[in-house]
């Protein structure tokens, strides 16, 4: 694994921070919140993707997964581990 | 200066660029007429659909023909230019198109988008209902599991090109949250009812559709239940804002012509009349916000070249800022054309008329302003 968790944690937890204008804690859920406009979910994903150099497709679409810091870090882990031992894909068609 | 074209989002390379100008261009004297009547020719466009146009930014590997950002929207601005209803195909198409590239399974994309992008089939989006229009997380179409598929129930308004779409990507509300699903308009319980004598978009095949209790197989929902509104249907409409965009771009750029035109040749009083300082100042100001428009709108291209997810903000301000330049160079260029402009054949009055509501859709003039200060406030302010 190339990257901590807690690193990971914590670059999600400041990007939120920053993003939604108030401390974000690991576990609060910003969407239950009612923190988030209408475009904040795709923003995150954008973020996510380009932060840590992975692909969100719709099977990774668990919301769940994107509802707090701590499980986002835990979904950013996964798929990072995912892209280590999966075979190369030679194209998303 | 920039290393490449697509560092600048400049234009210019792709084909399809002229193949969008020269179908303005026979599409420039009869758009009035389909205004009128209210409607495009279906020969027309089918012609428009099979060029492959409709989807053309969709990666060659799904059958598109990997239209960069830039030239895409100068496509959009062609067909803007002269006609809001054959651009208003392309945007609802490429939308579609967008939404299920993105979110679409790796079944669903093979299902869908060669079709799409090569015209066979034509899509609509259906979100808006009575109670639900920028404030789409209200809709109440009900989507429901029904024995191996899905059952889908409700109403939806203000469909463009509805009358002919064949297939509707429907927003809708699950158990589980809110969906996305594709409903051919084929399927028994799709009922269509065309609407006639609206402000704008005359031409645009605009349609009420009601879906009553249609049967969908499942593998027709777009991403899980609760993604329908804050993915899908984001997606799409961040796609149409950014055609949208640069349609209006066209429109603008077409009034200021018009009215330039007009002004140049006409006499008043023994000068012409864009000698006049008033009218002059008409000219001005309308071709300041055109010229802005475009540059927000090609900013909002090079933000986009990154990729999917990229340049949402900026294609909010362009598309701001061209249905503004769009409105306001339309009301300028009637007010310069006198009688000639609110002649039921006027060019800059159906451009003044469609402009108006391009200030309304895909994202209210009002909503695209909160969500910039939005954007300030978490620049600028302190976390509280």
């Amino acid at each position: 694994m190339s990257r901590g968790s807690a690193e990971t944690l914590d670059e999600i937890t400041r990007f939120l921070t920053e993003a939604l204008r108030r401390e974000v804690g690991p576990d609060d859920d910003y969407f239950a919140l009612g923190l988030v406009d209408s475009l904040f979910a795709l923003e995150l994903v954008t973020h996510v993707e380009d932060r840590f150099e992975l692909t969100v497709e719709v099977e990774d679409l668990d919301l769940d997964s994107f509802r707090t810091a701590r499980r986002l870090t835990a979904f950013v882990h996964a798929k990072k581990a995912d892209a280590e031992t999966a075979p190369v894909h030679a194209g998303d068609s | 200066m920039p290393a490449t074209a697509e560092a600048d989002g400049a234009t210019g390379t792709s084909p399809l660029v002229a193949a969008a100008a020269e179908l303005a261009a026979r599409a420039r004297e009869p758009a009035s007429r389909w205004d009128a009547e209210g409607h495009v020719p279906p020969d027309v466009l089918r012609a428009l659909a099979a060029t492959g146009l409709l989807a053309a930014d969709l990666p060659s590997r799904h059958g598109g023909r990997d239209l960069a950002p830039a030239d895409l929207g100068e496509v959009a601005a062609h067909l803007g230019g002269v006609c809001s209803a054959l651009r208003g195909l392309l945007t609802v198409q490429s939308m579609v198109a967008a939404a299920l590239l993105r979110w679409g399974t790796r079944a669903q994309r093979a299902d869908w988008l060669p079709r799409l992008a090569d015209g066979t089939l034509t899509a609509g989006f259906a979100a808006t209902e009575d109670g639900a229009g920028s404030a789409l997380g209200e809709v109440t179409t009900a989507v429901e599991d029904s024995g191996d598929g899905l059952l889908v129930t409700g109403r939806k308004r203000w469909v463009t090109f509805g009358e002919s779409a064949d297939v509707l990507l429907v927003l809708g509300r699950h158990a589980e949250g809110l969906t996305t699903v594709l409903v051919e308009t084929d399927r028994p319980g799709v009922h269509r009812e065309s609407v006639t004598g609206q402000l704008g978009m005359r031409a645009a095949g605009i349609a009420h559709v009601t879906l009553d209790g249609v049967r969908i197989p499942a593998d027709h929902r777009i991403a899980p239940p609760g993604a329908g509104l804050s993915h899908v249907a984001a997606t799409a409409l961040d796609h149409g804002r950014y055609t949208v965009a640069w349609g209006c771009v066209g429109m603008a750029e077409a009034c200021v012509a018009d009215a330039a035109a007009h002004a140049a040749t006409r006499l008043q009083g023994g000068v012409p009349l864009g000698r006049h300082q008033s009218v002059g100042a008409l000219l001005a100001r309308s071709a300041v916000r055109a010229a802005a428009a475009r540059e927000l709108a090609a900013r909002a291209a090079r933000a986009r070249t990154r990729g999917p997810g990229h340049g949402v903000t900026e294609t909010i301000m362009a598309k701001y800022a061209a249905a503004d330049a769009g409105a306001e160079a339309g009301r300028a260029a009637v007010q310069v054309l006198g009688a000639a402009g609110i002649a039921p054949d006027s060019r800059a009055g159906r451009h003044y008329r469609d402009a108006k509501v391009m200030e309304i859709i895909e994202g209210a003039q009002e909503v695209a302003e909160s969500h910039m200060a939005e954007q300030l406030l978490r620049r600028f302010g302190a976390v509280t």
